[in-house]
């Protein structure tokens, strides 16, 4: 790995150089508090002074609604003009680390083309961040990047610290040598260690994400269950927010006037009522609090006992984003045996009511 | 993405093969028999399968879903499904004739673990619908019959007349290497000369089970597991000797879409063929 330095003043000129053959994909301010990745036309729209984006950056590689193939009786033409180059600017280390269960996922046993394909065509451009009250990262260990990017902007004064995370990074930083300047002096050094440790400082949420998988098999048949599933809207929000669900529905949508269908693939949730439910009518995970505790266990126990480490990447978007506060944070805390008091209120009081 | 495989593309997972239906009839009033032979000669020949795995239909205009492959791989070219009308695509299913196109991919699934199996008793379960995953072992283990110790098989359906293959069955008793017990819930014909009861009500039947040597198979409507385990834990067979074959709503076959999700598994990788023990480890599964 290799880190260079960077004026802030040259990073328009910097992406205007490079994107010339790829479509630039950064963040951008959507309504007054809150930003989304957008496909970028003027550089002037890219704001970086954001936390999180309402959706992780999953949708570019499998956006909501992506056409798999086309059906007739006898042929299947598949489709990949969502996997054209791209370039996605500005990425938190918890998308990052988010994207990497994406990549594990998609590649293992099958390898899922419409993924794989986007995400090979796809160049990473990361970018540092300073938490909120909802920032969860530290808890998660992905607060910090050790690989999945082309290259990491830290941003510190006037300048950038540019981490070189693949050849194709490399690549990029060659086609404006001038730009970079690979000679770190000490006060380079300190600045970024004095960063680095006021960040570590500012989080404010800590959660024991290693007791986890015990307290979900020792709580299963816990009376919080039955509460979150009265509570839940069964709405799916914090399905479509999260990094790292991956679960997806297929509709066959026949195209009008031929004898032909497109067949969709569009994003899913364990939380909405049909999802386990198969023809005939039985429903495996009728009740809410089944289908909610199927999240969880995703999240907080099988692939830790998979993998070693949660498929949470700490990101606050369940936190922003469920209208009943059933979240990562209130749910772990809620196994951990603390009592939450507001979010109990509200469900006991507004919700449930 | 060094995570990612950077080598040679793989064909598409998720792009059916065209498959016709060679031949269909009615097992009972609401499931339906087909017989159905890859397009291209070439794959319908070098298709293989275990038994207790399954496949993708699709109908252009109607969707995708998992149906288990009834069919034996020792009789290969033909794939046979046994399919009960139920919801939009097993409608069109209906609808279709003999030799019109479907989709088709696979096989997925784990299937039954044959290699252990071999030179065991085989004492097979079977409720209503159940008889369609479970024809695949039990006609493997015919084809192959010195391989296997006694083949043993109790079916039972709610009336004669939604007993599939009933006839099939019926000869099979008369067959010597082979112990075979109808039975249905309800009989109102007046013609039925077998067992009436549930299921359950036919182990008493059963000739004497060597339990370790034995390798039970259980099939049927989700009702039914907890009752025949029940019996097979009673017959002291192992745990990791019980086998049974669950259903899930599935979208993709190969471990993506998620729907069939159970604690840390997917029923179309992991399964759809699990063991008791299996149940007793995880949570939800029957």
């Amino acid at each position: 790995m290799r880190i260079v330095k960077f004026k802030k003043k040259n990073l328009f000129p910097f992406l205007e150089g490079i994107s010339s053959g790829a479509d630039l994909w950064a963040p951008v301010r959507k309504y007054p508090d809150k930003h989304v990745f957008s496909a970028i036309r003027a550089f002037e729209d890219i704001d970086l002074d954001y936390t999180r984006t309402i959706v992780p950056p999953r949708k570019i590689m499998l956006p909501p609604k992506l056409t798999m193939f086309t059906a007739t009786e006898k042929t299947y033409r598949d489709s990949f003009v969502h996997a054209n180059k791209k370039i996605l600017f500005g990425v938190h280390p918890c998308d990052i680390n988010g994207l990497l269960i994406m990549d594990q996922f998609f590649s293992q046993n099958y390898d899922d083309p419409y993924y794989t394909r986007a995400r090979k065509n796809t160049l990473i451009l990361g970018h540092s961040c300073w938490p909120d009250e909802n920032c969860l990262c530290k808890s998660t260990h992905t607060h910090v990047v050790e690989e999945g990017y082309d290259l990491f902007f830290t941003a510190l004064g006037e300048e950038y610290l540019i981490w070189i995370g693949s050849s194709q990074g490399d690549d990029l930083i060659r086609t404006m040598p001038e730009m970079f300047d690979e000679n770190l002096n000490e006060t380079d050094i300190q600045t970024f260690m004095k960063w680095r440790e006021d960040r570590d400082k500012a989080f404010q949420t800590e959660i024991n994400f290693t007791a986890m998988p015990d307290l979900m098999e020792l709580k299963y048949d816990d009376p919080l269950w039955e509460k979150l599933g009265e509570a839940c809207l069964a709405c799916g929000s914090c399905s479509n927010v999260c990094p790292t669900c991956n679960c997806y529905n297929v509709k066959d949508e026949p195209i009008l006037g031929k004898k032909a269908s497109d067949i969709v693939r569009c994003w899913d949730a364990c939380t909405l009522e049909n999802y386990s439910e198969v023809a005939g009518g039985e429903n495996f995970r009728e009740k809410r609090s089944h289908r909610l505790k199927l999240w969880y266990t995703h999240k907080l126990q099988a692939y830790i006992s998979k993998f070693g480490k949660p498929a949470c990447v700490g990101c606050g978007r369940c936190i922003a984003t469920c209208p009943v506060d059933i979240n990562i944070k209130t749910v772990a805390r809620s196994l951990d045996g603390e009592e939450v008091e507001s979010f109990w209120q509200r469900l006991s009081t507004e919700v449930t009511k | 993405m060094n995570q990612l495989n950077e080598s040679t593309p793989q064909p598409n997972p998720f792009l059916p093969e065209p498959a016709r239906i060679v031949r269909l009839y009615d097992l009972t009033e609401d499931v339906r028999f087909f017989q159905i032979r890859l397009a291209e000669m070439d794959k319908a020949l070098s298709f293989t399968n275990r038994p207790g795995q399954f496949a993708m239909i699709s109908v252009l205009g109607a969707g995708e879903a998992p149906f288990s492959i009834s069919s034996t791989p020792s009789r290969p070219g033909l794939l046979e499904f046994c399919i009960r009308k139920a919801g939009v695509l097993t409608n069109a299913l209906f609808n279709l004739k003999e030799n019109d196109l479907i989709g088709l991919r696979g096989p997925y699934g784990n299937g039954f673990p044959i290699e252990k199996m071999i030179g065991k008793d085989i004492l097979i379960v079977v409720g209503g619908l159940g008889a369609a995953p479970l024809r695949s072992v039990l006609l493997y283990c015919l084809d192959n019959r010195d391989q296997f110790g006694r083949v043993s098989v109790l079916y039972g359906a709610k009336r004669p007349a939604e007993m599939i293959f009933r006839e099939e069955y019926l000869s099979l008793m008369k067959r010597e290497d082979l112990e075979c017990h109808l039975s249905v819930d309800k009989d109102e014909t007046g013609e039925w000369t077998q067992n009436v009861g549930v299921v359950t009500t036919l182990f008493p039947k059963l000739s004497k089970v060597d339990p370790q040597n034995t390798v039970a198979l259980v099939c049927g409507p989700p009702v039914m597991y907890k009752f025949v385990i029940k019996e097979f834990v009673k017959l002291n067979i192992p745990k990791d000797q019980i086998l049974m074959t669950l259903e899930r709503r599935m979208k993709c076959g190969v471990g993506k879409c998620g729907h069939c999700a159970i604690d840390y598994i997917y029923t179309c990788l992991d399964g759809p063929v699990f063991t008791y023990w299996d149940v007793l480890h995880m949570r939800e599964l029957i």
